[in-house]
Order: structure tokens, then C-alpha cells, then sequence
């Protein structure tokens, strides 16, 4: 097996999962709306209702939206990292999955080219975001959109590898829906995407514990940084350290003879 | 030393909590043999087909294709292995060739072998000028065909399919039959049909009749019908199954 199949069956597998992103137009709107009605409508009328102090990596005053677009990034990682492994599901209840798993790859590699590839689509959706809210007077710094590029990798990983592993767990669509609101929503809420920790500290303790100890919270606060040209070392190591456990348990999950493969009986 | 069977299975078990799917299943395929195997639903055909594309562990028993045990060498037993499942497991929103593609590219080929392939699998399936076509634009048949010509494009030894002519109508099934057929012979590929349709089984064929988990008849189809001395397939399966249908 050599290094030059590893590579043409990543590239095939990244490509493919590009490709259908970009012709699917439905999906390519829906993916930036919902972020966007957030940036245009949340935050817009929050601006008067929440004061931000000046905290890193602010050097001013910001306005609300400014503070919420890395957040907003976040949110639509995390959503493509829930619908990548929806997709999953639903290959698998299809049987798609199957052709990918007998191919004559380690399925560890299959599986990470999979969360690579819905990194990809994860990434340029951020990018076509970022554009619209720049158009819309969030003015990051020009090498921040460099900069930030390795953070949403990072970030866009560890949120797939979450994905991934719910989706080893998860029998069939139906449950799926539960899983989106058990998951989805107490991160993304209980995150410091939409309001600054210590904003969160003085409402609940409990609830800045939980906001603290969110890796989605480590992943916003990765891309809020570098979005601004600092390097926040202790996302990043909390948000490595997260993808590590989540593909670690998502790779047992999908292997043939530990993970919840088995006990998914195929129909006869 | 003799070329080893294309699939070579010993002793397998295989059991989902207290539920036994399979008990002690042993049978071997040989190049250019085509096995049809026969049961009702519930007899352990698509837990076999499981195990045998490592999708399942092999918990008790052993399973070879070409020699590679799929267990400790699964990588290089699935390089010789070509699947048509049961469900069409093509992207319908790409085009047959975007598809294929996708297969070359997970198989490691390059770009020159792979458009070889996919012309020279497509050719033989007469699909080739319906190439671009997305595959949401083609009808039952033809998918099969493009999935049949995916299963192949590695060169496999053993081509695996499991119901593959389900929902299809009877010209298509027809065609699909005869090429499997002729693909055993003039390529020497090794077969294993599962199926429940007694007008895909030739007279030439190796039959093995699963039921409840148990190998109930492992032979050519004349000695399957002499041994349970009937004249059809039909009854054979009637008589080893206990009447259940298929």
C-alpha cells in the first residue's frame, strides 16, 4: 500500500465531498443563512442590550456583532460537523458507507479523510461568511483571514470528530434529531460564542463552569484570536486535545470488532 | 503448491447476543466458479456477506479470499474483493463517471488507469456513451450495470453481489444474470450471487442453501437435486428448508 494511494483515495474522498457541496446550492445557502441571520437580525438587536468591556483580543470598544462572528463561525463548523455525520447515518442506513469501508484502506485513515473532507466544506463556508460580514462592516484584520485558516482546521476537526463519534453511536436518522438538540444547542448556548465568560460569571457560576469546560467554547476562542492575529495557546491544546479523544472514540466506534458496529444488526 | 480458493471459509459462527446468525459455515469458491447462495430472509445471508467484507469481525472460524485472511490481512483480502450490495450505493446527484472515479481513486489507480478502466468496464456493459450522465437520469437496470462495472474496475477475484437484481424488471434481471454468468467464465472471476430467484440459477451453477444460519446443501445443482431427489431447484429448496418460502 503505498503513499501515493493514501493520497489519490484522500484527494478522491475530499473532492468528492467538495464537489457535492458546491453543486447542491440548497445546502451551500443554508449552510451561510443561518449564521448570517444571526449576524444581521441577533445581534443587531442586542447591540443596545449588551455592553462589552474591552478583554483580548479586543484593543477597544466592540460592537456586539463584531464580537459574535467568531462565534458564528463556530456555529457553522458545528453545524457541518452534526451534518457531516448525519450524512453518515444516512450513507450507512443506505449503504454507501459500506463501498467506502471495504475499500483496502485502514478504516482509521477512511474515517479521517472523511472528517478532512467535511472540514474542507466547513472552512470555505467560513471563508464565503467571512466575506459577507466584512461586506457588512465586521472588519477583521486582512492577515487575520490568514491567520485564522489553521484555527478553523483545528477547530473544524475536533467538531467533525464529535460528529463522527455520534454518529457510530447512532442506529438510525430518526434518533438523530434527538441527538442535534442534546448536542447542538447546550454547546453552541452554553459556549462563549454568543456572550464573553465573564458576562456569563455574573448570572450563573454554574453555568461559566459549563461554558469553561465547553471544548466549543476553546474552539470559538481559537478562531476569535487568531482572527486577530494572536495565537491563543490554551484553545489550542484544549481543542487538540478534544479532537484527539473524540477520533480516538470514534475510530473504536466504527472498528469491526470493539466499536458499536456490531451491535448494529444489518437487515437479513 | 496449488493457487489458493478465491474464498475459503472454515468453521465460521456468528451470533448477535444469545441469537446464533450462523453455525459452523464451511465452503470454498473457486476462480471462474459461480456460487449462488439460496435463502429465505432471516437465514444469515447478509451476516455472511458481513462478515466476509469485514464490515464484521470474525469472531469464531476463518475467512480467506485469494489466501488473505480478512482478519489478520484485511487490507490486502479487500484489494481482491469487488461488492454489489444490495441497495444502490451510488451518489445519485454525480455522473456515472464522477462515481467511478471515486472508486479508482479509493483503489489507488491513476488517473490514465482509471479512464481505461471505467471505458473498458463501461464498454462491455454498453454504458460507456451514457457516461456524463448523472446517475438520478438512469433507470433500475442501468444503475446495476454502472454498479456491477464499479465492483470490477480493481480487477477483483471474487465479485460479491447480494440480491442485485431485486426491483429490477425481467429484460434487465435477464441481462444482468447472463453477463455475471459469462464474466465467471471468460474472466475467471469467482461468483457469489446470493439470491432468491430460482430463474438466476444455471445448470452449471454451485449452490449452497442457507437456513437459519445452517448450510443445508453445499453443491453443483444436479447433485443438489439428486441428493434431495426432486427435479427443481424449486422443490430442493421447498424440501430443505421445511417448505419456508424463499
Amino acid at each position: 500500500m503505498s503513499f501515493l494511494h493514501y493520497w489519490r483515495a484522500m484527494s478522491g474522498i475530499v473532492g468528492r465531498e467538495l464537489w457535492r457541496f458546491v453543486t447542491q446550492r440548497e445546502r451551500f445557502i443554508s449552510a451561510l443563512v443561518r449564521p448570517l441571520v444571526w449576524l444581521f437580525v441577533f445581534a443587531a438587536g442586542f447591540r443596545a442590550a449588551l455592553g462589552l468591556a474591552i478583554s483580548p483580543p479586543y484593543e477597544t470598544y466592540i460592537l456586539y456583532e463584531v464580537y459574535i462572528t467568531p462565534g458564528l463561525c463556530g456555529m457553522i463548523q458545528l453545524f457541518n460537523g452534526m451534518q457531516s455525520s448525519l450524512s453518515m447515518v444516512y450513507d450507512r442506513e443506505m449503504g454507501s458507507m459500506r463501498t467506502l469501508l471495504v475499500c483496502p484502506l485502514p478504516r482509521w485513515f477512511l474515517l479521517l479523510s472523511k472528517l478532512l473532507a467535511g472540514t474542507a466544506v466547513s472552512v470555505l463556508q467560513v471563508y464565503v461568511f467571512l466575506a459577507i460580514a466584512r461586506a457588512y462592516d465586521i472588519n477583521i484584520p486582512l492577515m487575520g483571514y490568514g491567520y485564522v485558516l489553521p484555527a478553523l482546521l483545528l477547530s473544524g476537526l475536533m467538531l467533525g470528530a464529535l460528529g463522527l463519534l455520534l454518529s457510530s453511536f447512532i442506529k438510525q436518522l430518526e434518533n438523530f434529531a434527538g441527538v442535534m438538540n442534546f448536542v447542538i444547542f447546550p454547546m453552541f448556548f452554553m459556549s462563549t460564542a454568543l456572550y464573553p465568560l465573564w458576562k456569563i460569571k455574573e448570572s450563573s457560576a454554574l453555568l461559566y463552569n459549563l461554558a469553561q469546560y465547553n471544548p466549543f467554547s476553546q474552539a470559538v476562542e481559537l478562531t476569535r484570536f487568531a482572527l486577530y492575529g494572536q495565537f491563543n495557546l490554551h484553545a489550542c491544546i484544549y481543542t487538540l486535545i478534544a479532537f484527539i479523544v473524540f477520533m480516538t472514540a470514534a475510530i473504536i466506534g466504527y472498528n469491526p470488532s470493539k466499536g458499536m458496529m456490531m451491535k448494529k444488526k444489518g437487515g437479513e | 503448491m496449488s493457487e489458493p480458493s478465491a474464498l475459503a471459509i472454515e468453521g465460521l459462527s456468528f451470533s448477535y447476543g444469545n441469537h446464533k446468525a450462523l453455525d459452523d459455515i464451511n465452503f470454498n469458491i473457486q476462480a471462474g466458479e459461480c456460487t449462488i447462495l439460496l435463502g429465505p430472509n432471516g437465514a444469515g445471508k447478509s451476516t455472511l456477506f458481513s462478515l466476509i467484507t469485514h464490515l464484521y469481525d470474525t469472531r469464531q472460524g476463518r475467512i480467506e479470499l485469494c489466501g488473505f485472511d480478512i482478519k489478520q490481512q484485511s487490507r490486502l483480502a479487500l484489494a481482491k474483493l469487488g461488492v454489489v450490495f444490495q441497495q444502490t450505493t451510488l451518489d445519485m446527484d454525480l455522473t456515472v463517471d464522477q462515481n467511478l472515479r471515486y472508486h479508482t481513486a479509493l483503489h489507488g489507480m491513476s488517473r490514465k488507469l482509471a479512464t481505461e478502466r471505467i471505458q473498458q468496464e463501461l464498454e462491455r456493459l454498453n454504458m460507456f456513451d451514457r457516461r456524463f450522465e448523472k446517475v438520478r437520469q438512469l433507470n433500475g437496470g442501468h444503475k446495476r450495470r454502472v454498479e456491477i462495472a464499479r465492483a470490477l474496475l480493481h480487477k477483483p477475484s471474487l465479485l460479491l453481489l447480494d440480491e442485485p437484481t431485486v426491483g429490477l424488471d425481467v429484460p434487465s434481471r435477464k441481462n444482468i444474470v447472463d453477463y455475471v454468468h459469462r464474466l465467471a467464465a471468460e474472466e475467471n472471476i469467482a461468483v457469489l450471487w446470493a439470491s432468491h430467484l430460482m430463474d438466476e440459477i444455471y445448470p452449471n451453477d454451485h449452490l449452497i442453501v442457507l437456513h437459519k444460519g445452517i448450510i443445508k446443501a453445499n453443491d453443483t445443482v444436479d447433485e443438489v437435486l439428486q441428493q434431495t431427489d426432486v427435479a427443481t431447484v424449486n422443490e430442493a429448496f421447498s424440501r430443505l428448508t421445511q417448505g419456508q418460502p424463499i
